[in-house]
Parts: structure tokens; C-alpha cells; sequence
């Protein structure tokens, strides 16, 4: 038996092969905006990975150094190593900027840690070792092992190349000494270290005669940064995580997290109004796609309808005619979701954010269209079988 | 046997005390009244009356499109209609029984020639292969085996009407409908297909009924059936 639908389809194959791209085109966006939400997840837990905590110390009742401004001293840990339970304890400090030359600035998460920290990421180089002006950084942040990078007044260069590791934002994470890092929160420019300290020499109150070494003191408390954003605990096995949560929330007056609380709010909160944004996107361009195949489909079935007159009036049965439309409209979802599929695999390592393509949201997009193309060729089903065969004769 | 004494014998269609009315109470319409005809295997006879006069009604009860109200339809000494279709499944019937020729060619474009003629053999439950093969006879016999491979945008307008009485004629049917199928020709194409026409009622044996208003074929009719006000009445003339 001849296949109408493969028939039909070579008949136009340019114009069907074009319109099937263009939908693929949609297919990709789709594919790409649920590859951006899973890209947020994954960076949300390879930053908890790379943290490899199991309880995260911050300043009380705040959510953390992602969600929330969270300062402690930077001697606050030595009190969390005295509990029962806690292994081992280590500052850190986080923020945003932009680094790099003036040709090229790349916005990153700075991560001040202790140079001795093990960083399970690294692909190239060697961790932190010194206690000063030594990088790791992430490979999307296009720097290379060697490089000098200026922050502020200082000069870092480039020891370790890590993969995968960026902020819940999508920034590639740059580590540094933990003491770099508290520098770069509180530095100023010199035209401003110079206001600020005329201002206190002005001030008699800070400033007596007879006093001199109190503005020495008082300029020494102002000028340092003893502060990080969190304190992070590894506990020793045996111990559960969540007793000594509770016991740092309720003797040492921070709130303390454990990993899971940490991913929920990381990955439920934080991402929470972007996956809901983003989940209206894909409800949105599903509801376009379907449209489309849909009008596809039934303008394709319009354009000959009295062809299906013909075919039904010399005894065409109509399960032959609907499977032609049918498998036309599977076809056209088919090469839609093939070059949906290409075009977003290639597209993806150009976007700035974190894209991750799962093979079980390909699986959910194909068959999500295979399902739409059903659903769509419906309507073109249903004006076929409309078409009286009478329609065929007398003109 | 000859075309008449097939004729004297068995009718290939014969219609008795059809009747067709549109519409129900004082809007109702009768188009067709009591119409009687008879034509023979191997003939061509043309129905002719003015527009509304129910020619493509007609055409359509005897093509199993729409139902007669009332009447006898047989077609080579088999009863299809007896006040109601005897077989539900009229698309099959028309598959099995008739052959439709149009105004235009209404080829599927999305297939080649041979396909065209061959699909037809396939719906009955042909192979492939005898469906080709009966494909080819037909284009051979109307002399567009050459042009078999060609799609259908590649042939002339009368190849086309070629290719779609050889689509006619494929399923081997009793009777074949053709409605003006010289409508859209100029008078020196329009000779050729009557022509052509009755050439494949001898070889084939279908009777063909032809609606027309082409004054210029007329004449080639021996037989013609007039409609006026849903009544048909019969003409004998001589044909060129």
C-alpha cells in the first residue's frame, strides 16, 4: 500500500523540512530554559560539594551568606571546636565583583578560604598554599593557570583551575586566602582611607591631646576586617548533625544548618521564585509549540482538502486518511525535536549561565511533543473527516 | 457479445422510480422524481438539463454520495439500493463499483501517475505488484505510459485527464460517472476525450454517464437524458 503520508511529505519536502526546523527552533528554547533551572540546581549542590560541610554557622537567625547578609568573628570557631561532635571548623568569606583586565571582566563569586582547604574540583594546578595573592578559579571564568588578575590594590595569580564549581547565581567561584578575601570586603581606595581618617583625627573626642594612642586604636578597630560570612563544621562520625545544631543554636546564641537544611534553602528557596519564573516560560512556550504544530498541521490538511474529497469518494477509508495526517504531524514533531535537539547542544556552552541538558528531560521533551503532535493533529483529523466526498463532484 | 446485445441483455446500471426531496415539510424540494434509466456496458450517454435541475443529484445517489429517498439502483444485475443501500459501507461500495471522473482532473498531486492509477487496485486489496501492473495497462492503453514516472504538476492538462480516466477505469468497475469532464477544455480537447471516453466504454465495457452542458459534445451521444424539474426524459439521436 502506497503511504500517503510519506508521499505527501516528499511532495514538499522543503517546505515540511523548514517548518519542522522552525519548530525545532522552539523545541530548542524549551530545551535550553529547562537546561538554565537544572544548571541553577547543579551549581546550588556543587557549591554545597565543594563546601563539604556538614553543618554551616551563621550570623543568627539569618538564612546565610547566599540568601542573607551573615557576619561572625573570625574567632568565633574556636568555641565550636570545644563541642562534642565537631571535627573540624573553618571560616569563610564570600562576595560578588567583577575581575579581570579592562578588556576582559568577568563577574565571580570570591570564596575566601583557608589556604590548607581541600578542593575536590581541581582539574588543573594545585589548591591555595599560601596565605596571600593566590587564585583558584573556575574553568568558565575563561582564566588560565599563570595569569595575573588585579583586585583592587593587589595582585593574584592564578594556581588551580577547578570544573563545575559556581555561585547559586551562575557566577564561576574564585577562591582565595581567607585573609585576601576579608581585605577585599572592607578595602577602600586611599582618597577615601584618607577622609575617613581625617575625620576621626578632626573629631577631639576621638582624637584628645592628651591621648594619642587612642586614635591609633580606635583607627586599628575601623580598618580591619575580623569578620566572615560563615563558619563551616565537618562533625565527627557517630555524631548526628542535627543534635549539634541544635546545641550550637542553643548555647552559643548563631544559627547552625545542616547540609540538608543548607540545600533546601539553597535549592528550594533561592532557586524557588527562578524555577517558578522559569516553569511559566516552559508552560508558556509548551502552549506555543502545541499551537503551532497544531495550526501547521491543520493548514497542511486545508490546503488539500479536496484532494481528501477525492480520495475519500473513490473509497479511501478514513483510518488511512487520518494516519496520513497523523504521521505527518508526528514527522514534523520528530524533525522539530531532532533539531531542537542539535541546535541546543550547541548553543548551550555559549550561553553565560550554567546550562545542563538531562538525557531525562530529552526523554520528557520528545515525548511531550509526540504528544502534542497527536493532540494537534486532531483538529486537521477532524476537518478531514468532515469533508464530504459529495464535495468532490459538481465543481 | 457486442455492446448490443450486452445491452439487450443486461443493463449495466438501471434505475427504477428514484426519488430524492431536500428539506422536510413546505420547504421540502423534490430534485429527482421517479427517474427511471437504463444504460449498457460498453455505452456512453450524456445527461444534460439546466443548472438546479438535480444533473449532479443524480450523479451523486448513483455515486452512493448521498441517499435517494426512494427507488432501485442495480448495477450488473445487482441490487444496490432497494429504498435503502444494502451495503453500509458506501465508501467500499463506491470503490468497488464506480468510477469518478471529474471537471478537473483532481489527481493526488503528492503522487506520481502510476500511483495515482495504481492506488485505487490497492484499496481493494490488489498487490502491489498486480496494482502496478494494472496501473501500467491503463496508462499504456491511453497512451501516458511514458509520462508514468512524472508527478502530477509535470503533466499537461490532457495527460492529466488521461491519467484520471485511467484512475477511473483501474478499479474495473460496471459503471463510471463523469461529471463535465470537458468543462474546462476548449472544444478540439473536449472531441478528444469524448472520444477517448467512448474508446474505453468498448474495451472496458463500463457504461459511462456523462453530465454536461458543452453543446459541442452533444452530438456525439447516441443516447442523452434530459432532467427538467427533476424529471428525466430520453432522447435518441443520431451520433456523429
Amino acid at each position: 500500500m502506497i503511504s500517503l503520508a510519506y508521499r505527501d511529505i516528499g511532495n514538499s519536502f522543503g517546505r515540511y523540512l523548514f517548518t519542522g526546523i522552525g519548530i525545532g527552533l522552539l523545541i530548542g528554547v524549551t530545551l535550553t530554559i529547562a537546561g538554565v533551572f537544572r544548571g541553577m540546581v547543579e551549581d546550588g549542590r556543587a557549591l554545597l560539594k565543594v563546601a563539604d560541610a556538614d553543618i554551616w554557622v551563621v550570623q543568627q537567625n539569618t538564612l546565610g551568606p547566599f540568601a542573607e547578609p551573615s557576619s561572625l568573628p573570625d574567632d568565633f570557631y574556636r568555641g565550636l571546636l570545644a563541642l562534642p561532635g565537631v571535627d573540624r571548623a573553618r571560616n569563610v568569606a564570600y562576595l560578588t565583583l567583577e575581575i579581570g583586565s579592562d578588556t576582559q571582566r568577568v563577574r565571580v563569586m570570591l570564596q575566601g578560604i583557608d589556604p590548607d582547604t581541600f578542593l575536590s574540583n581541581i582539574i588543573a594546578g594545585r589548591p591555595l598554599s599560601r596565605s596571600h595573592y593566590e587564585l583558584v578559579v573556575d574553568q568558565r571564568s575563561g582564566f588560565q593557570i599563570g595569569d595575573t588578575i588585579k583586585i583592587h590594590r593587589h595582585e593574584y595569580r592564578v594556581v588551580g583551575i577547578t570544573e563545575g564549581v559556581r555561585s547559586p547565581s551562575g557566577d564561576p567561584m574564585v577562591f582565595l586566602p581567607l585573609k585576601d578575601a576579608q581585605e577585599i570586603q572592607f578595602l577602600k581606595d586611599n582618597d577615601a582611607l584618607y577622609r575617613d581618617r581625617k575625620k576621626l583625627r578632626d573629631n577631639p573626642q576621638l582624637n584628645p591631646p592628651n591621648n594619642p594612642q587612642l586614635i591609633d586604636a580606635v583607627e586599628q578597630s575601623l580598618f580591619s576586617n575580623h569578620r566572615v560570612n560563615a563558619i563551616l563544621l565537618t562533625t565527627r562520625a557517630g555524631f548526628d548533625p542535627d543534635q549539634i545544631a541544635a546545641d550550637i543554636e542553643k548555647w552559643l546564641r548563631v544559627t547552625a544548618y545542616t547540609k540538608t537544611q543548607m540545600e533546601q534553602i539553597l535549592i528550594g528557596n533561592l532557586i524557588a521564585t527562578g524555577s517558578r519564573q522559569i516553569g511559566m516560560f516552559l508552560a508558556i512556550l509548551t502552549i506555543v509549540t502545541a499551537a503551532i504544530i497544531a495550526l501547521t498541521v491543520y493548514s497542511m490538511t486545508q490546503t488539500k482538502l479536496k484532494e481528501i474529497a477525492v480520495l475519500k469518494l473513490i473509497g479511501t477509508s478514513n483510518f488511512l486518511i487520518s494516519r496520513m495526517i497523523l504521521l505527518e504531524a508526528l514527522g514534523l514533531g520528530l524533525i522539530g525535536f531532532l533539531s531542537g535537539k542539535l541546535a541546543v547542544t550547541y548553543w548551550a556552552p555559549l550561553f553565560p549561565k550554567h546550562v545542563v541538558l538531562l538525557m531525562d528531560d530529552t526523554l520528557r521533551a520528545l515525548v511531550l511533543t509526540l504528544i502534542i503532535c497527536v493532540l494537534a493533529s486532531i483538529a486537521g483529523i477532524r476537518s478531514a473527516l468532515k469533508v464530504p466526498p459529495s464535495s468532490a463532484i459538481g465543481g | 457479445m457486442n455492446v448490443e446485445q450486452q445491452s439487450a441483455t443486461m443493463p449495466a446500471i438501471q434505475v427504477e422510480n428514484l426519488s430524492k426531496t431536500f428539506g422536510k415539510g413546505e420547504s421540502a424540494v423534490t430534485v429527482l422524481k421517479d427517474i427511471n434509466m437504463q444504460v449498457a456496458g460498453g455505452e456512453v450517454v450524456g445527461l444534460l438539463g439546466p443548472s438546479g435541475s438535480g444533473k449532479t443529484t443524480l450523479l451523486q445517489c448513483l455515486g452512493a454520495v448521498i441517499d435517494p429517498d426512494v427507488g432501485r439502483i442495480t448495477f450488473g444485475g445487482e441490487t444496490l439500493f432497494n429504498d435503502g443501500w444494502k451495503q453500509q459501507d458506501r465508501r467500499a461500495l463506491r470503490r468497488d463499483h464506480i468510477g469518478f471522473i471529474f471537471q478537473r482532473p483532481y489527481l493526488i498531486p503528492f503522487m506520481d501517475a502510476t500511483e495515482n492509477v495504481a492506488f485505487l487496485p490497492m484499496l481493494q486489496g490488489k498487490s502491489n505488484k498486480q496494482a502496478y501492473q494494472r496501473a501500467h495497462d491503463l496508462l499504456e492503453l491511453l497512451d501516458v505510459a511514458h509520462r508514468a514516472d512524472a508527478h502530477i504538476e509535470q503533466l499537461s492538462g490532457g495527460e492529466q485527464q488521461r491519467v484520471a480516466i485511467a484512475r477511473a477505469l483501474a478499479n474495473n468497475p460496471p459503471v463510471i460517472l463523469a461529471d463535465e469532464p470537458t468543462a474546462p477544455l476548449d472544444s478540439q480537447r473536449a472531441l478528444t476525450v469524448m472520444k477517448l471516453l467512448h474508446e474505453m466504454a468498448q474495451k472496458s465495457s463500463a457504461a459511462i454517464i456523462v453530465v454536461t452542458h458543452d453543446e459541442n459534445i452533444i452530438p456525439l451521444f447516441k443516447r442523452l437524458y434530459r432532467l427538467r424539474d427533476g424529471i428525466l426524459h430520453e432522447e435518441l439521436q443520431q451520433a456523429d
